[in-house]
């Protein structure tokens, strides 16, 4: 890759935003980044770091999470990529999130940056911060935990089920061997004869027939919708109070997916625990979440109840994103399409990042970003088409809905 | 498209009994196990319109499409396309026809050759082909990407330059290129984003309607199988359990899986409770499938005579075939 480099390529103007960077460039980004991240590993490999330094308090104690301008950013040789740009939202107790987005808009990123799992280490939180009430009634920070901490809550208090079962359970150790060693490390009272008897109950509470038979077989040799039971009965094991999920039901068909989706949903309301959903499928979330985070090119553009988010869209991305998914009311028609396509993530621009896809584009937009403008006590959007202070042109709006 | 009116009762395509089995090697000496990836499917394809093909993955829909261009060989069955039987001609006649039928694939990543440029991979086999005359070739190429929403100066670039759904448009511009008539469109769209599936499905109705192509939709979304398709075919584990028009399968699914395929569907409005049907278990193994109806393990509406015998396709009404033994009885 580098040798191809030296040729340097000409930039073409209009087509793509795609940037060449000379061999020379390279090495001077890689290296100005080389000290950045050098900086925050320093700072992550501190030994016996005080509790003060990351013990914070809630905005609002009903929230099992809260998310405060969140920035994560990804240090590559060719540039910044600004994957996560300033998110904040709230996860409440016993209630279901989705996050909403195309892929690359930071959503699982956002997600990885609360399990402190993004990608080190030219994946950085850079800063922002990530408040988590734990049971015992602490607020932690998880930005600025030390890893040794995290351990503790990972996968015990906040656990993750994965898009692909396959690729995320080991294949060469049996499902039973995987289950029990969660089990044995976050419980210290727990006997090897004690795990396996938890995760037996666990599988069958996520409806395996035969769990017995199951516990000692290989992740190969069940199917996906199996494999992607047994990942969820691993992360209900320690009795989670947030439970991350990734893409779960992508993978699966869709007579399996709703076996999955009512799964879910019902081991929710069993241990009352929060659930964070990331998917694009926007009817997975009508069906599954009470809350709504749209999430465009890193930074949340819309949010919301399920209710307002689905019948009163706001922002030109979410009712673009409505419009164009084919169903019933579109056959034989046109569909509604959004041209072009999200811009490069290195160079991001310092306008709305919809700006050059929007159909409701004005002047304004091509400045500052837009703020958030809050329509009612939950539901907020950043779009300048609404801010009466500037040039409010709702008229076009109301048309194309 | 005069021409194509006239011959629109026309069937392009019409596949009979079917059959696609891959051997298994078993331990035990003298048995021979089959795994009936495609087993006994019937299916016609009008001209000009497009029949959509849901199932749940490994109900060898991918293996059907595939069969009918003889990608695989077929084990039994005809497949008359414009009244040849592929099955049957030797294969240097195949080639011959094979420009004629085209198909695009699902991952867009890898069915590219990342050492070739845009331009060749469009234009390769409309070169060996002798689509156009040498001295058009490059005009012509230049007119098949402009009509598939690809800008001319992409010519020279590589497929790793350009993002997901650029490149189906490619896979969609090198299928078009040799101007078939016949597109098996492999689940184009479902390693893609809402926004630009929404992109392409329109280019590939845009063509259908300037070209009169016509189109065999393999899809497991089944929204959007019913936006795109005229004709719709359910397949369950190597057989068609359903087939007939769209609407009439969508507004009054009757074969079971059909009904709990349709009601699995989540719907984008959170007011809206589906009365879902959700089916217990997984597709069994297609090595061993149970006998007489394949569905039955999984069918809430299960009879004695499931297990006996293989209910057969048979229509009901008219351009709607069920198969299945609920219906057999009245």
């Amino acid at each position: 890759m580098g040798m191809m480099k030296i040729f340097k390529r000409k930039k073409i103007q209009g087509i793509d935003d795609t940037h060449y960077l000379t061999l020379k460039e390279e090495i001077r980004i890689s290296k100005e980044n080389n000290k950045i991240i050098r900086q925050f590993e320093r700072r992550k490999a501190r030994r016996n770091v005080d509790e003060s330094e990351y013990l914070t308090q809630m905005r609002d104690p009903s929230n099992v999470v809260e998310f405060d301008e969140l920035h994560t950013y990804f240090y590559t040789e060719v540039g910044t990529v600004k994957a996560v740009n300033g998110v904040s939202f709230d996860i409440p107790e016993g209630k279901i999130i989705g996050v909403v987005g195309e892929s690359g808009c930071g959503k699982s990123v956002t997600s990885l940056s609360l399990m402190q799992l993004v990608q080190a280490p030219q994946g950085q939180i850079v800063s922002g911060s990530i408040r988590y009430k734990a049971s015992d009634g602490k607020c932690y920070d998880v930005t600025k935990m030390p890893t040794s901490e995290m351990l503790k809550i990972r996968g015990k208090d906040i656990a993750m089920i994965f898009q692909e079962p396959m690729t995320s359970l080991n294949p060469v150790f049996r499902i039973g061997e995987q289950m029990d060693e969660v089990v044995l490390l976050h419980d210290s009272s727990a006997t090897p004869e004690s795990a396996r008897k938890r995760s037996i109950e666990m599988l069958n509470l996520v409806g395996i027939a035969m769990a017995d038979k199951v516990y000692s077989s290989y992740p190969h040799e069940l199917s996906g919708g199996m494999r992607q039971r047994v990942m969820i009965a691993m992360a209900l094991s320690c009795d989670p109070r947030l439970i991350i999920a990734d893409e779960p039901t992508t993978a699966l068909d869709v007579t399996i997916q709703a076996q999955i989706l009512d799964l879910l949903r019902s081991v929710m309301n069993r241990i009352n625990g929060s659930i964070m959903l990331i998917t694009h499928d926007l009817g997975v979330i009508a069906e599954m979440a009470d809350e709504v985070v749209v999430m465009y090119a890193g930074r949340i553009i819309e949010k919301g109840s399920v209710r307002e988010i689905f019948h009163n869209p706001r922002h030109p991305y979410t009712i673009g994103l409505m419009k164009s998914k084919p169903g019933k009311a579109t056959q034989g028609e046109r569909l509604y399409s959004i041209k072009g396509q999200v811009p490069n993530p290195i160079n991001m621009p310092d306008h709305c990042y919809f700006y050059n896809r929007c159909d409701h584009r004005m002047e304004i937009c091509s400045k500052a970003y837009p703020e958030m403008l809050q329509f009612s006590p939950t539901h907020f959007s950043s779009c300048y088409l609404y801010d009466e202070n500037k040039v409010g042109d709702t008229k076009n709006v109301k048309e194309s809905e | 498209m005069e021409n194509d009116k006239k011959d629109m009762n026309d069937n392009i395509l019409v596949v009979n009994n079917l059959k696609k089995y891959y051997p298994v090697s078993r331990l035990s000496f003298g048995t021979k196990a089959f795994v009936k990836a495609v087993d006994d499917v019937s299916l016609s394809i009008k001209r000009g319109t497009t029949m959509g093909l849901v199932g749940e993955s490994g109900c060898g829909k991918t293996t059907i499409g595939r069969t009918i261009l003889r990608l695989h060989e077929v084990t039994g069955g005809q497949v008359l396309f414009d009244g040849i039987d592929l099955a049957k001609i030797p294969t240097r006649k195949l080639r011959k026809m094979r420009p004629q039928m085209q198909m695009i694939f699902q991952d867009p990543y890898s069915s590219l050759s990342p050492r070739l440029p845009i331009g060749e991979i469009i234009g390769e086999a409309v070169r060996d082909h002798k689509i156009v005359p040498k001295s058009e070739y490059r005009q012509y190429i230049v007119k098949v990407m402009k009509d598939c929403g690809l800008q001319p100066q992409y010519f020279y670039r590589y497929p790793h330059e350009f993002s997901g759904g650029q490149r189906q448009r490619i896979s969609i511009a090198r299928a078009v290129a040799l101007k078939p008539r016949f597109i098996i469109c492999d689940e184009p769209v479902s390693a893609l984003d809402v926004s630009i599936q929404s992109q392409i499905i329109n280019l590939m109705m845009d063509l259908q309607e300037q070209f009169g192509y016509t189109y065999l939709f393999i899809s497991h979304d089944l929204s959007v199988v019913e936006h795109i398709s005229d004709t719709i075919g359910v397949m369950y584990l190597g057989s068609m359990v359903e087939t007939g028009d769209k609407k009439l399968v969508f507004s009054n699914p009757m074969h079971p899986y059909t009904k709990a395929l349709l009601s699995a569907v989540p719907v984008s409005d959170p007011d809206i409770k589906m009365n879902r049907i959700i089916l217990k278990g997984d597709i069994p193994s297609p090595v061993n499938p149970p006998s007489g109806c394949k569905f039955r393990t999984r069918c809430q509406s299960c009879m004695k005579i499931c297990s006996e015998k293989v209910p057969v396709l048979k229509e009901y009404e008219k351009g709607h075939s069920v198969a299945c033994h609920l219906y057999s009885e009245n």
